[in-house]
């Protein structure tokens, strides 16, 4: 395991490093200069060169990226070219909606997929099964955009039980929980159908497998080789989607965000992206990859865990 | 085996699909005009489904948004399958090698730019379009499949069938494609059909925010977000195209598990 663990740890720095040129690449190429951007049409251009130079873009490609890689390790972001303030604060500020959203839409997601993907498995063909799946369906077919705007205008708008948008601050704890409980609602409910149904098909694979009759055969209850062998074994499809909806609900809630107007981190790049705010752009978009890297590598080491086939090279 | 969702998924998707399709020649009143005196109809009368606050109809708007969503979906989900899954069997043929290694650290790195982030990058580079949508969906749905279907292979690798087919002389790409994809295309059916509604559904976020199509050609999403601060005035503007959404994700949804059932061989003999 330590060995499999080192491996995959010198692959997660290459990852990183790979990410951050692409990202900087494709920063690059995004036509449009900011400083001319920020100081307008009728700038003249030697204030431009001034801009550009205090800036640090006349310098050459090799350097601006060495000075933003040093800068995002040691916790230097540099400044907004819009707001000309720290980008670490704008983040920071961000995180504290972004990941208790994404966290509690998580928590909501997992708390009913599985159960509810274990029962329809356990009494697979029966009615619980038939009527969970049907709701499945429904879950994943909604627009969750669409979703939210029904759900405000009923729960927010007509019975007021919840804020419709905008987010008071974590001075108010529940105050914040009631501002994010319908976004979560809302992000959590089509992932739960899709886990739940992942976790069904899984399920319902390894109960066919041959070392569940083997199981039975030794005595175990029907319940019992579900908890004890099969569960274990259908984890890997399930622990895959996991990592894939924390990333998703992450980055991903931009256009819950929107319709709830959420200060997030979605929210920030897309206004960064129509101000040409470069280095905001930049900065977060990393953060995120590098969010959601280090969220794989945990995966990864989690699949080894579960499952310890996997851990040796040649199976 | 049951016909009934079979049934049903076949006639939404066949619904919307054939409305799709005769949007191409024929609609009962042409999008591109409006007729602001004939504003936010309700349903029924001249206009089955009503106008929208143009006075565009919105049956007419359906059929015409069915095309960009079912265009991007396919090509998008044809994009992901056709170079994911091969690459995931390669991966799980060379498991633990470089090959491996390459390629799900190659789709780490997809999977590591959430999708719409990658759309809203692309659309900032390239300017917003369907065809920009479709490379944006498709792209992260190449890791998907490569995910899945390594992550199923690995497991059959260990199973004994497969060492008879070594022991039998069969190289490792004979065996991913004789043995291995026929093993995992229930998996990936069921994958397939996740991927294809959430195609329709990102499209449809995608225009919800204004990256997808453009006006004048009408979308799914984009009728959604004109109609979302009206909702209270004329609901149907809000419910027409959001239902028309969950119809088609669910009647492809429905199709799917009604080929998963009649395509699995385990459930056939079970039914025996």
């Amino acid at each position: 395991m330590a060995v499999y663990t080192a491996r995959r740890l010198v692959l997660l720095i290459l990852s990183l490093f790979v990410a951050s040129l692409v990202i900087f690449a494709a920063i690059e190429v995004i036509p449009g200069d900011p400083a001319s951007f920020m100081l307008g049409i009728n700038a003249r251009p030697d204030t431009v060169a001034a801009l550009r130079a205090e800036m640090g873009l006349d310098q050459p490609l090799v350097a601006r990226y060495a000075a933003w890689m040093g800068g995002m390790l040691t916790g230097d972001f540099g400044l907004s070219y819009t707001y000309r303030t720290p980008v670490v604060d704008m983040v920071v500020g961000r995180m504290w909606v972004s990941i208790p959203l994404a966290t509690y839409a998580l928590a909501l997601s997992t708390l009913i997929a599985f159960p509810v993907g274990i029962i329809a498995a356990a009494r697979r063909g029966g009615w619980a099964d038939k009527s969970i799946m049907g709701a499945t369906q429904l879950g994943i077919a909604i627009p969750n955009f669409w979703f939210a705007v029904i759900m405000v205008h009923i729960f927010a708008i007509k019975y007021g039980w919840f804020r419709a948008g905008g987010f008071p601050g974590w001075d108010e704890p529940l105050q914040a929980l009631r501002a994010l409980t319908l976004p979560a609602i809302v992000l959590a409910l089509p992932q739960a159908a899709i886990l739940a149904r992942i976790m069904r098909s899984g399920l319902i694979d390894t109960l066919e497998a041959d070392f569940m009759r083997t199981a039975r055969a030794k005595g175990r209850t029907a319940r019992g080789a579900l908890w004890h062998h099969a569960l274990r074994n259908a984890m890997i499809p399930v622990l895959t989607i996991l990592g894939l909806q924390f990333s998703f609900l992450l980055a991903g809630a931009i256009i819950i965000e929107e319709v709830f107007f959420l200060p997030g981190l979605g929210r920030l790049i897309f206004q960064a992206i129509s101000q040409r705010d470069l280095i905001v752009v930049e900065s977060v978009v990393m953060l995120l990859v590098f969010a959601v890297i280090m969220l794989t590598f945990l995966v990864d080491l989690a699949y080894a865990w579960v499952d310890p086939r996997l851990r040796r090279r040649n199976v | 085996m049951r016909l009934a969702p079979l049934l049903i998924g076949l006639c939404l998707v066949g619904l919307f699909t054939a409305l799709a399709l005769i949007s191409l020649v024929w609609t009962p009143y042409d999008v591109q005009i409006l007729e602001i005196s004939n504003k936010m109809k309700p349903p029924g009368g001249a206009n089955w489904l009503g106008t929208d606050h143009f006075g565009r109809d919105i049956l007419s708007m359906i059929m015409v948004g069915g095309q960009v969503s079912i265009a991007v979906a396919v090509v998008a989900v044809g994009m992901g399958m056709g170079l994911g899954v091969p690459l995931g069997l390669a991966a799980a043929a060379r498991r633990g090698g470089l090959m491996d290694e390459l390629i799900m650290r190659g789709n780490d790195l997809v999977f590591a730019f959430p999708a719409l982030l990658i759309a809203i990058l692309i659309t900032a580079i390239f300017g917003p379009s369907a065809i920009n949508a479709i490379i944006a969906i498709g792209i992260f749905n190449i890791p998907v499949f490569a995910r899945m279907s390594r992550g199923a292979a690995l497991e059959l690798w260990t199973r004994d069938f497969i060492l008879a087919a070594r022991v039998a002389g069969k190289g490792p790409v004979r065996i991913s494609a004789e043995h291995i994809l026929p093993n995992i295309a229930n998996l990936l059916i069921v994958q397939g059909t996740i991927q294809f509604s959430l195609a329709i559904l990102a499209e449809a976020a995608l225009s919800y925010v204004g990256l997808g199509a453009q006006p004048p050609t009408p979308s799914w999403g984009r009728m959604l977000a004109d109609s979302q601060t009206l909702a209270s005035l004329a609901p149907h503007l809000v419910l027409a195209p959001g239902l028309s959404i969950v119809a088609m994700v669910l009647g492809l949804n429905m199709l799917g598990d009604a080929l998963r059932d009649a395509l699995d061989p385990r459930l056939n003999r079970a039914a025996k």
